[in-house]
C-alpha cells in the first residue's frame, strides 16, 4: 500500500471530489472501493439492481425511493462522482465552519440536508409536496398495515399540521418550519469511523 | 533422446519414492516426521518479517486498513421506537390522525444510506480482508514496491508455491482420492462385521490426512473431549468442502448431500460401499418429509456413524455465522456443534462459488501458503422443552459464533443468491405502523 495521495489517485476526479464533497482522502478511498464492491460487473457505474443487491436496504419500505435518490432525472446508471455526491449530504455538519460569501453550501450544510429529504417526498421536484405524493410515500411506509381512510386521515392531519399558507401542498420552507426543533446533523449524519 | 527420456522416468519414480516415504506413510499410520512443522515455522516467522517491514515502510496506511477492515461507518443501534421518539419529541402527540410526522423518515433515509455504504451482509459472501499483506499476489490490490529485500522473497515465494508446492500437493490429492476409491470399494466387500467398520474407518482417515497433506493443512483440535458420537449429528459453520476433510481427519462421519455425476459421484458411491452415507437423488431432496426421515432412521441406528451437517446451506467467508436452516434440528437427535476457524494469513479458504468453480478453488488452495484452522469441538445439545426448531437452531449458532470469534448474523446464506423475501419489508412496515397508528391497525394476518 502506498502513501495515501498515489492511492488517490486511483479514484476518478479524487482531488476535485475531496474538495466538492469534504471527505478525506482516505474516507474517499473507502467509499471507492465500496463502489467498485457494489458493481459486481466492473461496468464502471451502478444500475438500480446493483443497489437492489443489498439486503438490508430491500427490507427498507423507502428503498426505491432512496435508491432512485442517487439517480439524476433520465439517468440510469450512476458514476462515482454522483454517488459521493449524494452520500457528501450525511457527513456530520461542521460547527465552526465560517464560509465566504462566494463559496457553494456545503452539502451537508443542514439547508441541504433538508432539501434531500424533501426531495425524497417530492419525486416531481415541483417544489412541493401535494397530498398525492404525501400519500403515496405514507404508503410505502405503511404498506398494507393501514387502511385506505387511517392513510387519507394520516395525510390531512399531516398537512393541515405543516401548511401555513392553505394550498393544500407542503413547500420547502413550510417543510422547514416544521421541522425547526429536530436536530437534523444527528439524525441524517453517518458518522464515519476514523 | 532416449536418455532423456529414461532420466525423467527415474527422477519421477525418486519423486514418487520420497513423496510416500516421507509424506504417505507418516499420514496413513497418524504419525509425523517434522517436515510439515519445520516449514511452518519458517513461514510463520517470514510473514511476521513481512509484515513488519510494511508497517515500516507504511506506518500511516496500514492504520487505515487496520480501522477500515472494522467497518466504514458507526452503526446506531437504536431501535426504530427509539429513533423515532427521538425525532418526535420536539412535539405533542396529536388525539387524531395518527402519529406522523414529516421527520418519520429521516431515519429510514438514514438507515438506507448506512445500508449502501456499508452493510452487514453482502461483505461475508467474499473474501476477508487481511490488515497486512501475507505475500501472496491475490490478496494485494496494488502493488507497491517497498524494498527490495521484500520483493525478493516474494519473488521466491512464487516460485517455492507454484514450482516446489502445487506439484506436490496435487499428487498427494490425487493419491488420496484414488486411495479413497479403490480402499472404500474393496472394504466393501467384506461382510458386515467388526473387522469391516474398523477398517472403513481406517481406510477414510487415513485418505483424508493424505488430503491433508495435501493442502499443507494444520488443524488444532480443541476439546476433543466432546467429539461427535455415533446416533448424533455433528453441525459445523462452512467455509468451504475442505471443511469435509478438515472435521474427518479426527473422526468418521457420514456424509449427507446430493448423488452428483462424474467424479465426485464415482467418490461418493465408492464412499457408500464401505460404510453408510446418506445420499439422495436430486428429486429426493425436494421432499422434505423424506429427507427428515432418512436422517432420522440414520440416527436411530446406533451403529451408524455420526451425521455431519452443514446447517447455514451454503459457504460463508468464516467471518461469521448466517442462519443454520431448521431442518436438522428437527430430528430430535443429539445435536453436536463444531466451530471452525481458519487462519486468514495463510492462505484465504473460502469458496466463493460465483467467483471460482471448484477446480480452480482447489488449485488457488494448492498455490496458498498452507492452511491453518481451529476446530472446536462444543459441548452437546439437545432440544429443551417449548424450544422449537428454530430457537434451538439459533442456540447452537450463537454456541458455535462466540466459541469461534465469528459474528452472530440472522440472516439468510441463501442471499447470496436469492434476493430479500418481501416478507422481511412487511415486518418493517408493520412496525413502523404500530407507531403511527397504535394497535388499532388493519394489519393482515401473514
Amino acid at each position: 500500500m502506498g502513501s495515501s495521495s498515489s492511492s488517490l489517485n486511483n479514484v476518478p476526479d479524487g482531488q476535485q471530489l475531496m474538495q466538492e464533497t469534504g471527505f478525506s482522502a482516505a474516507h474517499l478511498l473507502r467509499l471507492y472501493e465500496r463502489f467498485k464492491f457494489l458493481d459486481k460487473d466492473n461496468r464502471g457505474h451502478l444500475r438500480s439492481e446493483d443497489f437492489e443487491a443489498v439486503p438490508e436496504l430491500s427490507e427498507n419500505p423507502i428503498g426505491d425511493r432512496i435508491v432512485g435518490a442517487f439517480f439524476l432525472p433520465g439517468q440510469e446508471t450512476v458514476d462515482f462522482s454522483s454517488f459521493v455526491r449524494v452520500l457528501a449530504h450525511f457527513r456530520p455538519t461542521e460547527k465552526n465552519r465560517t464560509r465566504a460569501g462566494a463559496q457553494p453550501e456545503p452539502a451537508n450544510s443542514r439547508n441541504r440536508k433538508l432539501k434531500f429529504a424533501f426531495r425524497l417526498y417530492d419525486r416531481d421536484r415541483d417544489g412541493k409536496i401535494s397530498r398525492t405524493e404525501l400519500l403515496q410515500v405514507l404508503r410505502e411506509m405503511l404498506g398494507m398495515q393501514v387502511t385506505e381512510e387511517q392513510l387519507q386521515s394520516i395525510a390531512d392531519r399531516a398537512i393541515q399540521e405543516a401548511d401555513l399558507d392553505k394550498d393544500d401542498a407542503i413547500s420547502f420552507d413550510e417543510f422547514r418550519k416544521s421541522l425547526e426543533k429536530v436536530n437534523i446533523d444527528h439524525k441524517m449524519s453517518i458518522r464515519f469511523l476514523e | 533422446m532416449e536418455d532423456f527420456w529414461a532420466g525423467v522416468l527415474w527422477a519421477i519414480r525418486i519423486w514418487l519414492y520420497l513423496i510416500l516415504s516421507l509424506i504417505m506413510i507418516p499420514a496413513m499410520f497418524g504419525f509425523s516426521l517434522g517436515i510439515s512443522e519445520t516449514y511452518m515455522t519458517i513461514l510463520v516467522k517470514t510473514l511476521e518479517w513481512a509484515a513488519l517491514n510494511i508497517q515500516k515502510a507504511n506506518a500511516e496506511d496500514v492504520k487505515v486498513r487496520a480501522a477500515a477492515s472494522n467497518g466504514l461507518i458507526q452503526r446506531e443501534d437504536g431501535s426504530m421506537e427509539k429513533e423515532l421518539e427521538e425525532l418526535r419529541r420536539s412535539r405533542p402527540k396529536p388525539p387524531v390522525g395518527g402519529d406522523f410526522t414529516l421527520s418519520d423518515c429521516f431515519y429510514f433515509t438514514r438507515r438506507g444510506i448506512e445500508s449502501i455504504v456499508d452493510d452487514e451482509v453482502t461483505q461475508r459472501f467474499t473474501s476477508e480482508e487481511l490488515v497486512s499483506w501475507n505475500l501472496l499476489t491475490r490478496t494485494h490490490n496494488d502493488f507497491q514496491y517497498i524494498s527490495l529485500k521484500l520483493t525478493l522473497v516474494y519473488g521466491l515465494g512464487i516460485f517455492v508455491r507454484y514450482c516446489i508446492l502445487a506439484p506436490l500437493r496435487i499428487t498427494l490429492a490425487c493419491i488420496g482420492l484414488t486411495w479413497l476409491v479403490i480402499g472404500t470399494s474393496a472394504v466393501g466387500f467384506l461382510p458386515n462385521c467388526r473387522v469391516k467398520f474398523w477398517l472403513s474407518e481406517w481406510v477414510h482417515v487415513m485418505c483424508y490426512r493424505i488430503c491433508a497433506r495435501g493442502l499443507s493443512a494444520t488443524i488444532h483440535y480443541h476439546n476433543r473431549e466432546n467429539r461427535p458420537k455415533k446416533g448424533g449429528i455433528c453441525v459445523a459453520n462452512h467455509t468451504s468442502p475442505i471443511d469435509i476433510v478438515i472435521l474427518c481427519n479426527d473422526g468418521c462421519y457420514a456424509m449427507v448431500g446430493q448423488i452428483h455425476g462424474g467424479l465426485m459421484g464415482i467418490v461418493q458411491r465408492a464412499m457408500v460401499r464401505s460404510c453408510p452415507h446418506v445420499w439422495f437423488e436430486r428429486s429426493e431432496m425436494k421432499d422434505r418429509h423424506l429427507v427428515t426421515k432418512r436422517l432420522k432412521d440414520h440416527v436411530n441406528d446406533k451403529t451408524k456413524l455420526p451425521i455431519l451437517i452443514f446447517p447455514e446451506g451454503t459457504c460463508i467467508n468464516n467471518t461469521s455465522v448466517m442462519m443454520f436452516k431448521k431442518g436438522s434440528f428437527e430430528i430430535g437427535a443429539t445435536i453436536y456443534p463444531v466451530a471452525i476457524k481458519y487462519d486468514p494469513k495463510f492462505g484465504d479458504a473460502f469458496w466463493n462459488s460465483s467467483k471460482y468453480s471448484m477446480v480452480s478453488y482447489l488449485l488457488r488452495m494448492m498455490t496458498s501458503w498452507a492452511l491453518v484452522c481451529n476446530v472446536w469441538y462444543l459441548p452437546a445439545m439437545h432440544q429443551e422443552e417449548g424450544e422449537d426448531a428454530v430457537q434451538f437452531a439459533n442456540r447452537v449458532k450463537s454456541a458455535i459464533a462466540h466459541q469461534g470469534g465469528l459474528v452472530d448474523l440472522q440472516w439468510d446464506g441463501g442471499l447470496k443468491r436469492a434476493k430479500v423475501k418481501d416478507s422481511f419489508k412487511e415486518q418493517q412496515q408493520k412496525k413502523y405502523s404500530s407507531m403511527v397508528v397504535g394497535d388499532d391497525s388493519s394489519s393482515n394476518s401473514d
